[in-house]
């Protein structure tokens, strides 16, 4: 089984527009939307719902106001900044509690319970060329590496019960938690950027968090005509580093046109520069090894 | 005031905005404060320079047990709620993983044989930089392979003038990093595109902020691109849409550039005073 992750460090980069070309390329495969924040490949693949399951991302600690002394104990021992008087009451903030449940130990007179934080789920179904599991967060959830594990971990069991032997994992932005869990243990990193300061900055950070789990990487730049001095800057210095850079898709419109259909490029305008050049990443990706 | 410029999709331009409100507000005079809340991956830097401040490191505590005094009673491992104490009482193998580690001191109350000490761990750090005298530029920046940038965000707001007028440049998503940003505005911009993608996630971040009860607009970016679905969603929802911006390959490659529009060019200098206006406008109105 090979899991190949598409990452980015910067947002916006084209991550999904490409694993949506990905998922529509080649025989069946199963797909993980792990940018479980802000989930789009759906969308795009609009598979069944098949299964769904509710995630329980914490617990939220709340206060029973008729059973507390305000002795203020709970408050001396948050080190979320969670808990304060609020007019001559204790208060807790759900958005800064982390749910330690430290202050529902601590308090004597048990008026602190832990509230299950369930509003999360998890799906999975098949789409027109395989399966696919994406998650939805609750806003402002934690957590949300836990749930990319349970995302993944549905993935493998997919893989194992179908027999198919690729995933495509769709990663979020940034390097904390959630890109961390979709990356940990996968055979390869597929690194899209863009010609931009800010595409370039996050790649070498991106980078450094692919070089210190191990994984393999290779580089796409997408868009990568709309500044050509950025372009070789970033091929460059890649170059430099030795990471090779396995493709370079050029902008177009009809990516964003086939978003609006619910297609992917290939599937869409598969005669495309664009198109075309996914292609070939996607044959350099899955021939052995990297690239 | 606090305004955050946020979106739940990333790359659409929330960076892009915040520069060019900086931009537009220093050269008005105003006291303004730009602090990016994109920890883990921050890139207002690539924009502006100035004169280094301050720069100092944000820690965590992480518990350290001293195998000597531990009994192996595992009330620390019972109260931990983030697997980051690994228990094996047969082999008497106790270890914290400092990765996983929320710092929330529950190990410590646990332990009655006094074992746990704790010493810090570096998340991150936050640097600021005099663009002029009344214009700070205020960056957080978490270190690679921390799970959490959130406490490198909130300190990095805390440092801002609170005097000034606030910028934050906050993270993508709806998870903690841009709770912990938004939590802190008087006033959040959205920043999307006229795309499914973009629609999508603008509803999970108006449903969020809307949640958080913080006044909120929209800014379109690369408006012509999509399609006009989303200015229905606005429109039925009555959501301001504060601005938009048009897709031009000229804008795109300014930005890649690390310049400012605002800058560059005079009529953009325009819409992003206006725009700084709207938004104190609708502020005032909401406040009221």
């Amino acid at each position: 089984m090979v899991e190949l992750a598409i990452l980015s460090g910067k947002g916006g980069t084209g991550k999904t527009s490409i694993s949506a070309a990905f998922a529509t390329l080649g025989s069946e495969m199963i797909v993980a939307d792990c940018d479980v924040d802000a989930a789009n490949l759906h969308l795009v693949l609009q598979p069944g719902q098949d299964f769904q399951e509710r995630f329980v991302t914490g617990a939220k600690a709340i206060i029973e106001q008729d059973l507390c002394t305000n002795c203020g104990l709970c408050i001396n021992y948050c080190r979320f900044d969670a808990i304060s008087y609020h007019a001559g009451q204790v208060a807790i903030s759900e958005t800064s509690c982390d749910g330690c449940r430290l202050c529902f130990r601590v308090c004597s007179s048990r008026a602190i319970r832990m509230v299950e934080s369930d509003k999360s789920f998890w799906y999975s179904g098949s789409f027109r060329n395989g399966f696919m599991v994406h998650a939805r967060l609750a806003p402002g959830e934690e957590n949300s590496g836990k749930l990319v594990n349970v995302v993944r971990e549905q993935a493998r069991k997919l893989a194992s019960m179908t027999g198919l032997g690729t995933i495509i994992i769709d990663g979020p932005a940034g390097t904390g938690c959630p890109a961390i869990s979709s990356l940990t243990g996968t055979n390869k990193a597929l690194i899209v950027t863009e010609p931009t300061r800010s595409g370039f900055h996050d790649l070498k950070r991106i980078l450094e968090l692919t070089g210190g789990f191990k994984i393999p990487s290779v580089v796409v730049i997408n868009k990568y005509d709309l500044n050509w001095n950025m372009t070789g800057e970033i091929e460059d210095w890649c170059l430099q580093m030795n990471i090779p850079v396995i493709g370079k898709i050029p902008f177009d419109a009809k990516v964003v046109e086939a978003m609006l259909h619910c297609k992917s490029i290939v599937e869409w305008a598969p005669e495309s520069a664009a198109a075309k050049e996914i292609s070939s990443i996607y044959q350099q990706t899955s021939n052995n090894g990297v690239a | 005031m606090k305004i955050a410029i946020a979106s739940g999709k990333g790359g659409t331009g929330k960076t892009f905005v915040a520069t060019n409100l900086f931009w537009v507000a220093q050269e008005s005079g105003m006291p303004v404060t730009l602090v990016d809340c994109d920890a883990e991956e921050p890139n207002v830097a690539e924009f502006f320079s100035g004169k280094e401040q301050f720069a100092h490191g944000v820690f965590q505590q992480v518990p350290v047990i001293d195998t000597e005094r531990c009994t192996f009673c595992g009330k620390c491992f019972e109260y931990c709620n983030y697997n980051a104490i690994v228990f094996l009482p047969q082999n008497n193998f106790i270890q914290v993983i400092p990765d996983l580690c929320h710092d929330c001191g529950a190990c410590i109350y646990a332990c009655n044989a006094g074992a746990i000490t704790e010493e810090p761990k570096l998340l991150g750090n936050v640097k600021a930089f005099s663009f002029n005298r009344h214009a700070l530029l205020i960056e957080s920046r978490s270190e690679i392979g921390v799970y959490s940038p959130v406490s490198v965000i909130k300190k990095a707001i805390n440092e801002a003038d609170q005097k000034s007028l606030i910028l934050m440049d906050s993270p993508p998503g709806i998870s903690c990093p841009f709770i912990a940003t938004i939590d802190q505005a008087d006033f959040v911009i959205l920043v999307t595109e006229p795309t499914p993608f973009g629609l999508h996630d603008l509803k999970l971040s108006a449903a969020t902020v809307s949640q958080m009860k913080k006044p909120f607009g929209v800014v379109i970016n690369r408006a012509g691109l999509g399609n006009q679905e989303i200015y229905e969603w606005l429109e039925y929802n009555r959501v301001p849409l504060l601005l938009e911006i048009p897709f031009d390959k000229d804008i795109a490659r300014i930005y890649s550039e690390g310049k400012v529009l605002a800058k560059e060019t005079s009529t953009y200098q325009e819409v992003f005073s206006n725009l700084l206006k709207r938004i104190t406008h609708y502020y005032l109105s909401w406040s009221n």
